[in-house]
């Protein structure tokens, strides 16, 4: 898939300084702001929600057929989730996917 | 060895292990700018200027998909707004020091810079502090850096049969389950899921965006009747 990278540089610097601003914020103000208890509630929920939101579509809507049952990136995320659960590893979550995905692949279209 | 080198090594010793969690992470971020049709130049400066995985992971696949400039910043930003808590956490740490010193400070932080940081000061590291994350710090930012461009190399040279593009959700995957601690994340996490199945369809990625937004709200709804309840 290659995309129109015609912006990507305006992308980039918009984001990396928009990153920095949030990181800098109150190491900047060094402790004499603090975050508002009820924003500091609502951020905790960010990384749930948009990872969520950003891997779903990629595991349970397959390109060719839509939602399926033979739909391989189902079976092979949902092994993934066992690895990813039971070991917090970044790396045996990624093998457990792909080996998944891959044997899955293999079997299905023979 | 001084007192200062002494400490900046220590936090070097106490992030070294989250090197290998770091690598396939990085090596994926790179194999997938490259793939999204990004140039050599254009991916390697992504990780020095953006330096955020989950944002460049997340970019690189928007660029991909040919959203539009406003989707695709705003989805990076709300990933990156969790630096916001992060910021405030560590900011007492780095009280005194001049504003340069704490702009780069700043620059490098990471979620794992910041885990490792956060655990030794509060077992007692009184001394030093800054010096401690940076050697964390620059640990991970040197990590990210050669990761990236191992896959930004080698990302032109892999075969699309491996699917290899299927890495993106799986790493962010490992990465949502520890982020996942009680039962409203969970409903934050649920919602969220659901929320994007169902607007997957909506024009310029909509529908992640919307989904993120309506999950957050989720979570924070049942965070709220869970304290009722009590």
């Amino acid at each position: 898939m290659t995309g129109d990278t015609s912006n990507l540089w305006l992308i980039m610097v918009i984001i990396g300084g928009g990153t920095f601003v949030i990181r800098f914020s109150f190491i900047w103000l060094f402790g004499r702001g603090t975050i508002r208890p009820g924003i500091q509630r609502t951020l905790r929920f960010v990384p749930a929600a948009v990872l969520s939101a950003l891997i779903m579509p990629s595991f349970v809507l397959s390109q060719q057929v839509g939602w399926s049952l033979a739909n391989p990136r189902l079976w092979a995320g949902l092994v993934a989730a066992g690895v990813a659960a039971r070991t917090h590893n970044v790396l045996l979550t990624i093998l457990a996917g792909m080996g998944t995905l891959w044997v899955l692949s293999a079997l299905w279209s023979v | 060895m001084t007192t200062r080198q002494a400490t900046f090594f220590s936090g070097v010793k106490a992030s070294s292990p989250l090197i290998l969690g770091m690598v396939p992470f990085a090596l994926i971020a790179g194999i997938a700018a490259v793939n999204a049709g990004l140039s050599t130049l254009e991916a390697l400066a992504m990780s020095y200027i953006v330096f955020a995985g989950a944002a460049q992971l997340a970019t690189v696949d928007l660029v991909g998909q040919q959203a539009p400039v406003i989707v695709i910043v705003f989805t990076a930003l709300i990933i990156n707004l969790r630096f916001f808590m992060y910021s405030a956490a560590i900011a007492p740490h780095f009280q005194g020091l001049p504003l340069h010193a704490r702009g780069g400070l700043a620059y490098l932080l990471t979620d794992q810079a910041f885990a490792v940081s956060m655990t030794a000061y509060n077992r007692g590291r009184h001394e030093y502090k800054a010096w401690f994350y940076l050697g964390a710090a620059m640990t991970m930012w040197l990590t990210w850096q050669i990761g990236t461009s191992i896959g930004v190399f080698v990302g032109a040279r892999v075969p699309e049969s491996w699917s290899l593009e299927f890495a993106i959700p799986l790493t962010f995957l490992a990465l949502l389950l520890p982020s996942v601690k009680d039962r409203p994340c969970v409903v934050a996490a649920i919602s969220a899921g659901i929320l994007a199945l169902v607007g997957a369809g909506l024009p310029y990625n909509l529908g992640l965006f919307l989904a993120a937004l309506g999950g957050i709200g989720a979570g924070v709804l049942a965070d709220t009747r869970k304290s009722h309840d009590r």
